[in-house]
């Protein structure tokens, strides 16, 4: 029972060190490009917390070229966290399920067997 | 129902969010966000789902408390726990978000704080699930009840403070290459909640057979 807490904490401490290694590597390769209008918004935010809430998405036709951002990092980063944490608790289920059917035949056979006595 | 529902579901689910990315690279970028705008296809979806779970384990509850139903507590159980890694997924996605659009990582504002308080009410639940002992069922339902009254609050905490996270009014103006990929990571995250819940409610109905095998031993 002590050995399978020590894992689980220690899972559970990876899993938080990970996501925040993410968040790191997230703002280390966000805050290395070019400076540009998303660079101006974060830096108006930051100057003018009190600016109001967006109503509404604007597309916009085309980014100049020191916006061209790769879609990977950034969407891979929250693509993958999301995948981990539903594959994650998907397959916690699935082992807490098979432990209970585990324990449901054991218990089923002994009940037999007090029957039977 | 649900049981015969979870592997269809699972893999509709799995195949609509392994094509999502795909439908999200061709939505345009948003003018002032840009790139990072892109979170919004998995953060509101999650929210959203969120939000439904949270519907679902309050109702069921309420079935519990008032009909005596012990299936609608299994289900309200799975639903509790759902709401808790939704939130999860959406309280990640956001400062990530939130960190390149506004500066910071996270703001006390009206719909931010409320979020959280909303997932850390069903954290409440599953503990007293977990470690309340007997007749624990009852109470945790009893906080079911009133996580499900404080979703109308996180919903419309945006319209009704002033406040830095985008408005829901956002949603309904999307344009159309936005509103498609939007809507198929909505269907995308909807049936794997689907999914889930009918396994996570496999695993509550194997519990209580168990605990009536124990019982039956015990005579």
């Amino acid at each position: 029972m002590t050995d399978r807490h020590t894992r689980r904490t220690l899972i559970l401490l990876t899993v938080l060190a990970m996501v925040g290694l993410l968040q790191l590597t997230i703002t280390a390769s966000t805050e290395s490009a070019a400076t540009d209008a998303i660079g101006g918004a974060s830096g108006g935010a930051r100057a003018q917390p009190q600016q109001a809430a967006q109503d509404e998405f604007v597309p916009i036709g085309e980014l100049p070229p020191e916006e061209q951002l790769p879609a990977a990092p950034l969407l891979v980063t929250a693509y993958a966290f999301v995948w981990v944490a539903l594959i994650g608790y998907l397959w916690s289920i699935w082992r807490r399920v098979g432990r209970v059917e585990i324990e449901l035949a054991e218990v089923g056979r002994r009940l037999r067997k007090a029957q039977e006595r | 129902m649900l049981n015969r529902l979870f592997m269809p579901l699972l893999v509709t689910g799995g195949l609509l969010f392994a094509s999502a990315p795909f439908m999200i690279a061709r939505a345009p970028y948003e003018s002032t966000m840009g790139l990072i705008q892109k979170v919004f296809y998995f953060h509101v979806p999650s929210a959203m789902v969120m939000f439904a779970s949270a519907f679902v384990c309050g109702i069921a509850s309420a079935m519990f408390l008032f009909g005596k139903r012990r299936g609608s507590d299994m289900v309200a159980a799975a639903a509790a726990e759902l709401t808790v890694v939704f939130g999860v997924i959406v309280l990640v996605t956001g400062p990530i978000w939130a960190r390149k659009a506004w500066g910071v990582w996270w703001q006390w504002d009206a719909r931010l704080t409320s979020s959280l308080i909303l997932w850390m009410i069903f954290v409440a639940y599953l503990l007293l699930r977990r470690f309340g002992g007997y007749g624990s069922e009852k109470l945790a339902a009893g906080v079911a009840l009133f996580g499900m009254a404080n979703v109308p609050f996180v919903y419309w905490s945006v319209n009704v403070w002033r406040t830095l996270h985008p408005k829901t009014t956002v949603v309904p103006s999307l344009g159309p290459g936005m509103r498609d990929a939007f809507w198929w990571c909505v269907v995308a995250f909807v049936a794997l909640y689907v999914a889930l819940l009918a396994a996570r409610v496999r695993l509550e109905r194997g519990r209580l057979s168990l605990e009536e095998l124990y019982l039956a031993l015990d005579e």
